[in-house]
């Protein structure tokens, strides 16, 4: 796969020999191909990077993309491809950009003429061909690693411990349960409960789309990690389908509070704690 | 070999477990923990195990031997400062501790078991005006 010695070096010469017509042509390929969508400026500077980078490489001998040697070259193509992946491109679009430069040496080795042309252009659209499945390997891997991201920053958005009222929290679940989500609702409670000291957690589900023997499995760990701890658990915003499918999957709640709004859990917690709500007299007259 | 100190404060005696406990300190503490809730005749026992990164089956029974001995000599026993690992933990290996009441931190024990006692008390002192009451 690799180029030899004598190849890379006519590479070499064929590229750095006309070096601005080189990269006007290339940057014209891949302007066309982006319709607009990144600056003329822009562009010729990456491809300049990457020219420079064949050039170095070629120079030192024979080319292996997988070498030690190539380690500037796989650096400016990673690099690319991790710019384009955060920029929204599409894989395709990213690895044309690369795929540009066969065009671009066909036109060269064409002109230049010589009794191995054809033999010089096939090695060198090999080694184009691997700085593209590089490329495009690099692309997904950058994209892999912005799902992983989000969905972690989804994990820490979407489960919040709010304060109640003195000594109670809630949290209010929204979307489905899986069993990280599970994890790291608990972790949370948990160490709410402990740092604000309260006795009493509601865990409202009214966000939850639909409730499993999984997903209530996972709450029921919860309730019974707060009592071990010495904190009671309430669960409210049952809807009434919800409360059908608990019933229908034989689930037991035992004697954990149940409530079917918000509202009520918090009466009932401030019943519990001793706090009196008295509703006010409207005001007659006047 | 580790001993695990018992401290008094008012009307309850308070254990601070900070060592690992093996056998013998266990059965130390037990021996201990009686002989201070005759001595002094609280009413409350409250077990801070804040410092604990580890509640296996051992201590586990542990905490509820201590919970049956102070309930034969009528002291209400609370557990206080589980770590949320430890319950997490606890939960995942299905271990139950049976019988021993819970509470946040020191203050919410010493709540607990004041309220306890407070019940106790209202219940004695209602008894005998409603004996009284009862036969004019």
């Amino acid at each position: 796969m690799a180029l030899s010695t004598e190849e890379s070096g006519r590479l070499a010469a064929l590229l750095s020999g006309q070096a601005d017509r080189v990269t006007s042509r290339w940057t014209e390929i891949v302007t066309s191909s982006l319709r607009g969508r990144l600056s003329q400026a822009e562009l010729r500077r990456q491809v300049q990077d990457l020219h420079s980078a064949i050039v170095a490489t070629s120079e030192q001998g024979d080319i292996d993309l997988s070498a030690d040697n190539a380690a500037e070259l796989r650096a400016a193509l990673a690099d690319l491809s991790r710019g384009r992946a955060r920029q929204g491109f599409s894989a395709t679009e990213t690895t044309v950009s690369i795929f540009a430069l066969k065009d671009v040496l066909a036109e060269l080795v064409q002109e230049a003429g010589g009794a191995n042309a054809l033999n010089d252009y096939v090695a060198f659209a090999k080694l184009v061909d691997e700085m593209g499945l590089f490329t495009f390997e690099s692309f997904v891997r950058t994209r892999e690693s912005l799902i992983a991201d989000q969905a972690e920053q989804l994990l820490e958005l979407s489960t919040p411990v709010v304060k109640l009222w003195e000594g109670v929290v809630a949290v209010p679940l929204v979307g489905t349960l899986d069993s990280a989500r599970a994890q790291v609702v608990m972790e949370r409670l948990l160490q709410t409960l402990v740092d604000t000291s309260s006795p009493y957690a509601i865990i409202d589900i009214t966000g939850v789309p639909a409730v499993d023997t999984q997903v209530a499995q996972h709450i029921l760990k919860t309730v019974v990690a707060a009592r071990l701890m010495g904190a009671d658990c309430i669960i409210s915003g049952i809807r009434p389908q919800i409360a059908q499918t608990i019933v229908a999957l034989g689930i037991e709640f035992g004697d954990i509070a149940t409530k079917a709004s918000l509202a009520d859990a918090l009466r009932h917690v401030l019943r519990l704690s001793g706090v009196e709500t008295a509703r006010r007299q409207p005001r007659r007259g006047a | 070999m580790e001993r695990v100190p018992i401290l008094k404060i008012g009307d309850i005696l308070l254990v601070s477990i900070q060592v690992d406990m093996s056998d013998q300190t266990a059965v130390q503490l037990q021996e201990d923990l009686a002989e201070r809730i005759v001595d002094t005749g609280c009413h409350g026992v409250i077990i801070d195990i804040t410092a604990l990164d580890i509640v296996d089956s051992f201590v586990g029974r542990m905490l509820s031997t201590i919970a049956s001995i102070s309930k034969v000599l009528d002291a209400e026993t609370v557990v206080v400062g589980m770590r949320p690992a430890v319950a997490i933990t606890l939960v995942e290996l299905g271990l139950s501790l049976n019988g021993i009441r819970t509470a946040l931190n020191v203050e919410r024990g010493m709540e607990l078991i004041a309220a306890a006692h407070a019940d106790e008390l209202d219940y004695q002192l209602d008894d005998d005006p409603d004996a009284e009451t009862a036969t004019p």
